[in-house]
Parts: structure tokens; C-alpha cells; sequence
């Protein structure tokens, strides 16, 4: 479902970058998500992106903050001249088109709608949900590891590097400055401040971290499911980490018991 | 009245239903058909045997409506919600006219709530008054996300809408459905944040609120709202249908709700014509809650709990008296051919 030609290795840097670029509100690639649907470059080396939303009302802010990323990532990319985003089919297509086109920002699009601020509140919010999400998945990875909930909390930022899981470990310190005190001595786990966790308030802390896990997933199926509708395509697999865990652990678990 | 396979009989109230036009000539630009397209892929999550063609999810119609709740499906009364969405639809989608020609024609099986966009003002207030006195309402449905002009939706908490509120409380209005649609503006916030719903239930400790789909999609942040407020509850639509193809995520889901906010203040909606009572309640009454679901979440989900979640917690917030409704619908066969006649003779 996403046309680049395959003959084009330039291509293929793009499509990792993008894959980098996430749904702020599932903490999921708009690659694996399948909203990305073309990528072409031109002789001047303009690079056209098309992408698709779940439904006609997506939040414009949400789609924004993609359609931005998703800029910034390509034109990261040393050859890259410009970067033209076309959205499909949505109430506020033409202006996050335009706009993005132009190289400009979330004001310019939408002007007094958006309140005069910039998206860096929405950012941070669903960043630390995602902070949450990420932490939990690692937390998860290494309970099945039999690590017990001292050694967990002992494990310092400097040890995560010795971990057997770079993705997992990548994806957690991607968001891990968010909550701030961390230095290589510092705790790996932390809550969304910084601050140790409780030992003996641990199973509640992995609970809270679960609600929101449970949140970004459901979201996530509701939206896979409803752009599959849409497009009237086969609904695409889940490739983030949390997702295959959250079952898996749970079989995990009831087989144990 | 379902019947499990032990026998037991549990009332069905469903909280949440719609009596829509969404016909294309009904649709008034790009945004009516965008909107029941939008619709039509939730309905999408429905058993391959119920789903319908895309004609009759435009517009199902009131027989097809009473047969799908009432006959093959297992609801013995539905809360039939108004949701105007007059700048879509030329008639409006699902009006409070047509909702009440719904309940005088069978008067034992339908409540029908009313609806108010504090974006009318004073008129509006006049309005509102004017319908809660002449359908006798007890609840409103509120659709913030609804737009209007260049206004993109609104907040509970908007000084208009505490005026609407106080209106609808002094005449006699108990309960509040909000459907947390994405309220648009301003862009640089989450259009879907629920901290409007816990001001307003704090300051109007006497009102329910059921916000429905739970919260969805931030159900993370309604928990922790639900749980602080006595009288808030959660419609299980959009929660529910998941139950088919991902019954594992829903259990997930039904452990997070039994774990903050508890059995008491999980109400069934079926979301209909989204989707269809018969397999809802069906797959509802027979779902166990995963072992491992139940302990991490130190909650039970038992044939009580199913028996209030599937209608006694709506008959308690709507004041209907269960055992009496059980004893006119216990031949329910009888009920129907009795009921349909005097529907005809009313027509």
C-alpha cells in the first residue's frame, strides 16, 4: 500500500526516517500504521509524500504534528530540496497541505483557530504517555526475564546500555529525558518527574502505566481498523513492541498460573 | 429479557441508540457523508452476519429499528438519544421530533432525550424548556464536537452551557450524556480532553454524567476522573463491540473500568444502528473476564455484575421500576404482536 520505487535506494532512507515519525496519540510509525501511501522524489530532487488519516475528523492537530515531523525528517536528509506533503480526503487538508509546502508553521495554517500557541503542550503530553507506554514494554521484557522488582529498580541509565534489546532500550530512552534526572547513575525507571518509584508502590505504578498502555492501544486498533474500512484494504498488524507484549504477557502469565 | 443458559433472566436497558437519516438526500455536503462514512467503519467491527449494506446504514428506518432492538435482538427498552446535527444533515440526523414519534408509538419500550447547543443562547434556553416540558425529559445528549457557523465545538464548561445546565436541572433533568466528540477548537490543544466533563460533575453533584464510549479514546484520563467524581458513569459503546474481534483488548478494557470505577457505574449502550443488540448482549453474557485480567486488576466480573451493567444501573438513573417492566414484557411474544398492532392502529 505505500508506491516508491524500488529501484531508488534514496527511497529507502526516506521510508526509515519516516518510520521514525509517530502518531503522537498511539506512539506508532506512520509507516506500520500504513498511513504513509507514496513517496516520490523529482529530478530536483523534491520529495513528494502522500499520506492518509483513519477518518475525515483525525485531529487536525495530530495531523499536523506528523505532517510537520514528517517534513523535518526528510529534509534531514542531506540531498533533500524540498518536501511536499499531500494529505488525503480531510476536513483540513488544503490548509496543512499549503502550508507544509511552504515550509511554514502550525500559525500560519490555522492562524487564530489555534489560539495564538504553539503544539509544544500537546507534545509533551502525549510524549509522556508515551514515556509510560515505552517504560512499561521494557519493564514487561525484563520481568519475563525473571528479573525481580529489586534488581529492576537498582538497574541504573548506564546499565540499560548493556541490555539485549536496543529497540526496546532505544525506544524508552527516546522519551526517558522527558522526566529529566538522567545521568548514567541514575535509576532506569522513574516516574514521569523523575523520581525513583516506591518499591513497595511498584505493582500500583505498573498499573497506572497499564490504564495507559490499555488507552494507546484500543486507540490504535480503532484506528487501524476504521483506515482499513476506509480504504477498504486488509487491516495491517501491529509491529510496535507494547502491542505483541500486552498479549503475550498476558498468556504468559496465565500459562504460568 | 435475556435469558442465560441457567435460566436467570436479565433486563436489558440499552442506554444508548440512535433513530438516524443519514439518506443521501438527507445529507447536506461533503461533511454528512464524511460523517456516516465515518459511521459505517465502526460498524465494520460487527460479526460478518450483521452487517449491513451501506443503503440501509444511511437510513434503516423505524420497523427494521424495533426488530433489530426489540424482536431478534435481546433490548427490552432503549434510551433513544437526539444528536441534531443540523449543519450536516437538511432534516438533522436523529431529531428529537422523529425520536418521540418512536416512543408514543411504543411507549413502553423507548425514553427519549432531548439535546442543547449552548451556542444558541437565549433562544436556545427557550427552546430547551419548551421540549423538556412537552417529551417530559429526563436526560440530554450532548455532542460537543458539534459545529456550528465557525464555531468547532464547545466546553462543558462554557458559561452558556452551566446556564443550559441549571435550566435542565430546575425542570427536572437527571441525567447528561456527552459524547466526547473531538471538540475542534482551539487546534492546539487535545480536542478530545475530558477534564470538562470533571468540573462540571463537581459543580452539579446532583446530575449524572454517562460519558459514553467511556471516555474513548482517552480512556487513561477518564478513569482517573470517574473515580474522583460519584456521578459519572461510563456508556460501554465503541468498548464494546471489540468484544468479537478483540475479546482479549476488551477484557483489558472491562478490567480498567471494573478496577476505577466499578460494576455500579457501567452502563450497556449498544450504539445502535452502529451496531446490533442481539450479538452484543449475546457475547456480553457470555464473556469471562481472563483469570489473569481478574487478578492484576484484583476485580471480579460476575453474573451481578453483568445483570447491572446490562440494565439495572440505567433503570436506577432513569427511574424505571424492573420488576414492573418484567411483568409486561415476560411474554414477550405476546408483548410484540400486542405492541406491533397498536403501533399500526396509531399509524
Amino acid at each position: 500500500m505505500l508506491h516508491a520505487d524500488p529501484n531508488d535506494p534514496r527511497n529507502a532512507d526516506i521510508i526509515a526516517r519516516l518510520d521514525r515519525v509517530t502518531d503522537p496519540e498511539l506512539d506508532e510509525s506512520v509507516i506500520s500504521l500504513g498511513f504513509v501511501t507514496a513517496v516520490t522524489i523529482d529530478d530536483r530532487s523534491i520529495v513528494s509524500i502522500g499520506y492518509r488519516l483513519p477518518t475525515y475528523w483525525c485531529s487536525a492537530n495530530f495531523a499536523w504534528i506528523m505532517a510537520e515531523d514528517m517534513r523535518d525528517a526528510v529534509l534531514a536528509l542531506p540531498w533533500v530540496a524540498q518536501v511536499r506533503l499531500t494529505l488525503d480526503e480531510h476536513m483540513f487538508a488544503e490548509q496543512i497541505n499549503s502550508t507544509i509546502a511552504d515550509g511554514g508553521s502550525f500559525r500560519d495554517a490555522f492562524g487564530a483557530e489555534a489560539d495564538g500557541q504553539s503544539l509544544d503542550t500537546i507534545r509533551e503530553l502525549f510524549a509522556r504517555k508515551a514515556f509510560g507506554r515505552r517504560q512499561l514494554a521494557l519493564i514487561e521484557q525484563l520481568q519475563r526475564a525473571d528479573w525481580s522488582t529489586g534488581r529492576l529498580l537498582a538497574l541504573t541509565m548506564a546499565g540499560l546500555h548493556a541490555l539485549p534489546w536496543p529497540e526496546e532500550v532505544e525506544r524508552y530512552l527516546d522519551r526517558r529525558s522527558l522526566a529529566g534526572n538522567d545521568g548514567p547513575d541514575a535509576p532506569a525507571f522513574v516516574d514521569v518527574n523523575g523520581g525513583p518509584i516506591d518499591p513497595e508502590r511498584f505493582g500500583a505504578h505498573l498499573s497506572s502505566l497499564r490504564t495507559i498502555v490499555v488507552n494507546m492501544e484500543f486507540n490504535g486498533m480503532l484506528c487501524r481498523g476504521l483506515l482499513a474500512a476506509r480504504y477498504n484494504e486488509p487491516e495491517l498488524p501491529s509491529r510496535a513492541p507494547g502491542l505483541i507484549d500486552f498479549v503475550r504477557s498476558a498468556a504468559v502469565e496465565h500459562a504460568r498460573s | 429479557m435475556y435469558k442465560m443458559p441457567n435460566g436467570e433472566e436479565l433486563f436489558v436497558l440499552d442506554g444508548h441508540i440512535h433513530n438516524w437519516d443519514a439518506s443521501v438526500e438527507n445529507q447536506k455536503n461533503v461533511h454528512g457523508r464524511q460523517f456516516i462514512d465515518c459511521f459505517y467503519g465502526y460498524h465494520q467491527m460487527s460479526p460478518d452476519e450483521y452487517l449491513w449494506p451501506r443503503e440501509k446504514f444511511y437510513h434503516y428506518g423505524e420497523k427494521a429499528l424495533y426488530d433489530d432492538l426489540f424482536v431478534s435482538g435481546h433490548d427490552d427498552m432503549a434510551v433513544v438519544q437526539t444528536t441534531n446535527l443540523k449543519e450536516f444533515y437538511k432534516t438533522g440526523f436523529n431529531t428529537i421530533e422523529r425520536n418521540y414519534e418512536l416512543q408514543k408509538a411504543h411507549p413502553e419500550r423507548f425514553i427519549t432525550n432531548g439535546s442543547f447547543d449552548p451556542r444558541d443562547g437565549e433562544a436556545g434556553l427557550e427552546t430547551l424548556a419548551a421540549e423538556i416540558e412537552k417529551y417530559k425529559l429526563k436526560g440530554v445528549k450532548l455532542y460537543t464536537g458539534e459545529w456550528k457557523g465557525d464555531s468547532k465545538g464547545w466546553k462543558l464548561t462554557d458559561p452558556w452551557c452551566i446556564r443550559y445546565l441549571e435550566l435542565a436541572r430546575s425542570m427536572g433533568v437527571r441525567n447528561i450524556h456527552v459524547h466526547k466528540g473531538p471538540t475542534i477548537l482551539p487546534l492546539n490543544r487535545d480536542a478530545f480532553d475530558v477534564a470538562d466533563v470533571d468540573d462540571v460533575a463537581t459543580t452539579f453533584q446532583d446530575l449524572n454524567f454517562i460519558v459514553e464510549h467511556c471516555g474513548l479514546p482517552r480512556l487513561d484520563d477518564f478513569c482517573w476522573i470517574a473515580t474522583q467524581e460519584t456521578n459519572v458513569y461510563a456508556g460501554l459503546a465503541v468498548a464494546l463491540p471489540f468484544i468479537h474481534k478483540r475479546p482479549e483488548y476488551f477484557a483489558h478494557i472491562l478490567g480498567e473500568l471494573l478496577f476505577w470505577i466499578g460494576e455500579d457505574k457501567i452502563c450497556y449502550g449498544s450504539d445502535y444502528g452502529i451496531w446490533s443488540p442481539k450479538w452484543l448482549v449475546e457475547k456480553f453474557a457470555a464473556f469471562e473476564l481472563p483469570e489473569a485480567v481478574a487478578r492484576e486488576k484484583g476485580v471480579n466480573f460476575t453474573l451481578e455484575s453483568k445483570r447491572k451493567i446490562l440494565g439495572l444501573n440505567m433503570a436506577r438513573l432513569y427511574d424505571v421500576d424492573v420488576e414492573a417492566k418484567k411483568a409486561v414484557f415476560r411474554d414477550s411474544r405476546e408483548f410484540h404482536a400486542a405492541d406491533a398492532s397498536a403501533s399500526m392502529a396509531a399509524e
